[in-house]
């Protein structure tokens, strides 16, 4: 871990805790949807990131799985968001 | 012939993502190949897989994407001056564009294409070829001024790929 | 030599990650917010991986962030034309300095010809 390790991965964690904070108080449901959303996009990156500080390959696995299992979960998510009603 | 090609890019896929190839690997995939085609292969058309040999289309193809990622770093510092300027300067609201393409496939590239360039966002698409689009900071409301802004510096190249 | 290219690109996309996910807390409503998100994350999170595939050495790796980088390509924007659809559907309402909304006016078309 050098010092740019360091500050990728803090910076990466803040990024994190900003999904996490429009996850949490999102007005409404949609919004709490896009914070997933996001949420797993970044955690792409964060897993290409430590299979390269690491070396070890199948980190880049977990990113691949991740990129298409966030897809999958955003469909189902907007699918399931369709055809009801919602009052503010 | 239309399931010897399913057969073989879903196979292709497969060493991809689980490269490097060893005899395990190698045997799972064989299976799984097999299951993918046997419930998918009846979407895949030959004339898709006819256009993969036609060089004229990858030079566009390739003039295309350098476009894109050229927008796209425009679009990014865009949205970033607009999310650090402490009033905020959007105007946001949904218009209605027209497009001229009609393959499928070149629809999706290019909804997909306008959600990731300067401010726009696709929301819906009807079947007689109009898209709404979400607008961060609208500029013209009427559809024809508002389709050469949004559609128009990619329908050209987009036809010559795919059409 | 890769490496410094690497480690440039890997900033500038962890920079642009940080800022949208600052424009999804500052924006007014869910469409924005989206727009925002959508563009910078998936840029930021692209030029992640093509560092990644720029400063590491392995074979394996830079294969799989491509692979990953053109998955993520097609893949965000189009969860996001889903989740905008949905919220549309959903009824949640524009922000109220929105200028235009042509969507909601040719569905509220739709829905008085299906009445009549």
């Amino acid at each position: 871990m050098t010092a740019y390790d360091v500050t990728f991965f803090a910076l990466l964690g803040a990024c994190c805790f900003l999904c996490l904070y429009r996850i949490a108080f999102g007005p409404t449901p949609p919004d709490r949807a896009v914070g997933i959303d996001i949420l797993g996009i970044v955690i792409v990156g964060f897993s290409a990131l430590s299979a390269l500080i690491t070396g070890k390959d199948y980190y880049m696995n977990i990113a691949l799985a991740w990129t298409l299992i966030a897809f999958i979960g955003t469909i189902a998510l907007a699918k399931f968001l369709e055809g009801r009603s919602y009052d503010e | 012939m239309r399931w010897a090609w399913a057969f073989v890019l879903s196979f292709g896929f497969w060493l991809l993502l689980t490269w490097p190839p060893g005899w395990q690997e190698l045997s799972v995939g064989l299976v799984a190949a097999v299951v993918a085609t046997t419930f998918f292969g009846r979407m895949l058309r030959l004339k898709t897989v006819r256009r993969l040999f036609d060089p004229r289309r990858y030079f566009w193809a390739i003039c295309y994407v350098l476009v894109l990622i050229y927008r796209i770093f425009v679009a990014n510092l865009d949205v970033a001056y607009r999310v650090l300027h402490p009033e905020m300067p959007i105007k946001p609201g949904i218009v209605k564009v027209k497009t001229v393409l009609q393959n499928e496939v070149a629809k999706t590239v290019l909804a997909n294409s306008i959600t990731l360039t300067p401010g726009t966002l696709s929301v819906d698409i009807t079947d007689d070829g109009y898209l709404y689009v979400h607008w961060i900071n609208v500029r013209a409301m009427q559809e024809e001024e508002a389709s050469s802004y949004i559609v128009g510096r990619f329908e050209s190249l987009l036809r010559r790929i795919f059409e | 030599m890769s490496e410094p290219i690497g480690i440039t690109l890997i900033f500038i996309g962890v920079l642009f990650d940080l800022l949208g996910c600052i424009g999804l807390i500052r924006l007014p409503d869910v469409y924005n917010r989206l727009q925002a998100a959508t563009k910078t994350v998936t840029l930021g999170t692209c030029l992640i991986l093509t560092g990644v595939a720029v400063a590491s050495g392995t074979v394996t790796i830079q294969i799989k962030a491509m692979l990953a980088l053109a998955l993520v390509l097609i893949a965000s924007p189009t969860a996001a034309h889903a989740l905008a659809r949905g919220a549309y559907s959903l009824g949640v309402k524009l922000w109220e300095k929105s200028v235009v909304d042509r969507y909601g006016e040719d569905l509220g078309k739709e829905g008085e010809d299906e009445a009549a």
